[in-house]
């Protein structure tokens, strides 16, 4: 199937996989945000997830081991997150920029000398005859491991938040902090690990850019990623099926928008280039255009510093 | 166990003492990490902080403490008045962007005609693009309440983009063998932004700049504006029975960012920068948001805090010469700077006391 040159079932793969890094990152944030943690920290998660799974890749030569080290590097981010905004009762806003900031720079001072080099592949998952259906095989049954684990971390997430008591407290959280903590429940530590399950997610989904998605590390590579993932969570009024959707829309966008470019459309580069922001941008304002509704989702506490009275 | 007391007011003596103890702090990890990245960490924080003021080429780097600051600090005093009052403009890269391409838009249209009024023009053209590019999350949030936050930054790629477009094409120079990138104008006398004493890196941005503390501080203490972004920003419900307008302060905050910014843009291109190329803009307007806290959101602070980021600046090129520090090493050390900075601040508003076991 083309069209106008563009095979649509080779756009729709790899729309999933230009996906999974925004759909990883924004499912993590929203669940720090359920808590009522803002972390504008995202895109220094990831950046610092990317360098940290590419390294360890390259090392160990497994990209499992990469990715279990992007998880780590995001949760050690987070973790620094919450002790500034939960502990010294920083600004939230400011604490999420310098976090940015910093895993940008400290990224770059940890990736020098890795630039050019090529991670060991990640493996797609072995299901056999499977993958050479037509049309189906390469957009359900042609992916590696990590797109399925995005996408059973969307269907874990939604349960969990609807359906246990663990994300009862969560939300909890997110909703009246106080009256949470009049329960008995602990408010910050609640808030940490849904900052670390954050951080784990955001590092996960920079190491699938460096080892899957471009793969190499070049500096600042995210570009903007986690800010995406950040305005995903808005669109996605704090719902994980909504994440989904608005994550895999985005990627649609991108892929379609470097497809173009490959096709050598009369629009210039820089135009298409910039297609995936102004679409972020009309699309934050679609959404506050809605009025109350999209605001009444959000978490009630959501950026608001806790201090436990006694 | 220790228990925080919030004081009723901010401490004056931990207000500045939490950027002196911040700046030692980072100078500690940061030579902390140097060292584990074998090199040795009291050559590279001499070189940082002491050899481009007093070392063997302080003479060269000396002028370059000037040319840095002046963006930093005309940027960060555009965005300080924004953040004292909750309202966040990330986006002063794009707005630097901006500005710089509308200013070198109108010189490259007069060119080669010389006149003394080209200069004011593409002045003001600089500012009033990067008013209209802060202006865009300003509009978008009083019309649709839409987060400025994520608004602005979007906007930053953008304008990367938009800069790159006219880098290779309508400011592309006609006679450049086909190189992207525009005429240089510190070769066209009428739009160049050339030092006003030379030798000393003192340009017209850094006279703005100052002019920038000078206004800014008299607005911020001794205006009903100061006053108004005070409230916004400590009690916007006060605020608003107090008489202000939210949506006119952030439209002020926005656009009057903006502006800074846009002028910060222009004035680097005309001066230092010379000429729009790809790489053109290297990341003023992100170091401004450290500069901007790191100065208490204060004019006079942020002059400090603008000279003392551009030290950092120039120290990382020396470090690089001397003790083989990469590039990147200086962006990790200024985002250290502004956690330290933010955890210490942990004094200023809150007394630690040791937690009494009743008896």
């Amino acid at each position: 199937m083309t069209l106008g040159g563009i095979d649509i079932v080779m756009l729709i793969a790899s729309m999933m996989v230009a996906a999974t890094p925004i759909l990883l990152a924004a499912t993590g944030e929203m669940v720090a945000e359920k808590a009522g943690v803002l972390n504008l920290g995202v895109e220094g998660m990831m950046i610092m997830g990317a360098i940290g799974g590419f390294g360890a890749a390259v090392l160990t030569g497994s990209p499992v081991i990469g990715f279990l080290a992007a998880a780590a590097a995001g949760v050690v981010m987070a973790l620094l997150f919450a002790v500034l905004t939960l502990k010294l009762l920083s600004n939230q806003v400011a604490t999420g920029l310098a976090l940015t900031l910093f895993g940008l720079g400290l990224s770059a001072l940890l990736g020098q000398g890795l630039q050019g080099i090529k991670p060991p592949p990640t493996a797609r998952l072995p299901l056999g005859p499977l993958a050479d259906l037509p049309v189906l095989g390469p957009i359900v049954f042609g992916h590696d491991w990590v797109v399925y684990l995005s996408l059973a971390l969307v269907v874990a997430v939604r349960w969990y938040l609807a359906r246990t008591r663990g994300g009862l407290v969560l939300r909890a959280v997110g909703e009246n902090p106080d009256a949470a903590h009049a329960l008995g429940y602990p408010v910050v530590r609640v808030r940490v690990l849904a900052l670390a399950f954050g951080g784990a997610l955001a590092g996960l989904g920079g190491a699938y850019l460096s080892l899957v998605r471009v793969p190499q590390w070049t500096e600042g590579m995210t570009a903007g990623a986690g800010w995406i993932a950040l305005a995903i969570v808005v669109f996605a009024s704090w719902r994980a099926e909504r994440v989904l959707l608005g994550a895999y829309l985005f990627g649609g966008i991108t892929v379609l928008q470097l497809r173009l470019q490959a096709a050598g459309v009369a629009i210039p580069v820089q135009i298409l280039s910039m297609a995936p922001y102004l679409i972020t941008i009309l699309v934050l304002v679609v959404m506050s255009a809605r009025g109350g509704r999209a605001r009444l989702q959000a978490p009630a506490a959501l950026g608001r510093p806790f201090v436990a009275v006694r | 166990m220790f228990l925080l007391e919030k004081r009723p007011e901010a401490s004056r003596l931990w207000t500045w003492g939490t950027p002196v103890l911040a700046v030692v702090a980072t100078m500690i990890a940061g030579g902390l990490l140097f060292a584990l990245m074998g090199k040795d960490p009291f050559l590279a924080i001499r070189a940082i902080f002491w050899d481009p003021l007093f070392g063997p080429n302080a003479s060269y780097f000396r002028p370059q403490l000037l040319v840095k600051a002046g963006p930093l600090i005309l940027i960060a005093m555009g965005l300080s008045f924004g953040f004292r009052a909750g309202i966040w403009n990330i986006g002063a890269e794009g707005q630097y962007v901006i500005g710089a391409l509308c200013g070198a838009a109108v010189a490259l249209a007069a060119y080669p005609a010389e006149n003394l009024l080209i200069f004011p023009a593409m002045i003001l053209a600089g500012a009033l693009g990067g008013f209209l590019w802060g202006m865009i999350p300003a509009f978008l949030r009083i019309r649709f309440g839409t987060n400025e936050i994520l608004v602005s930054l979007m906007l930053v790629y953008v304008a990367e983009n938009v800069l790159s477009y006219m880098a290779h094409g309508p400011l592309k120079n006609p006679q450049g063998y086909g190189f992207p990138g525009s005429r240089n104008l510190q070769q066209y006398p009428s739009a160049h932004n050339a030092e006003v004493i030379a030798g000393t890196g003192l340009h017209w941005g850094v006279l703005a700049a100052l002019a920038a503390v000078v206004v800014g501080h008299v607005l911020l203490n001794r205006h009903i504006f100061g006053f108004q972004i005070r409230v916004a920003g400590q009690a916007p419900r006060a605020a608003r029975f107090a008489g202000v307008n939210p949506d006119r302060l952030v439209a002020i905050c926005l656009g009057g960012s903006g502006a800074l910014a846009g002028l910060a843009g222009i004035f680097e291109v005309s001066g230092p920068g010379g000429q729009i190329t790809d790489a053109f803009n290297v990341g003023y307007g992100f170091t401004a948001i450290i500069v901007a806290f790191l100065g208490r959101l204060e004019p006079l602070g942020i002059l400090l805090a603008g000279l003392l980021m551009a030290l950092t600046y120039i120290g990382g090129e020396t470090a690089q010469l001397v003790v083989g520090l990469p590039a990147a090493a200086i962006q990790a050390f200024q985002g250290m700077l502004l956690f330290f900075l933010l955890a210490f601040d942990l004094l200023t508003h809150y007394r630690i006391r040791r937690r009494r076991i009743p008896a």
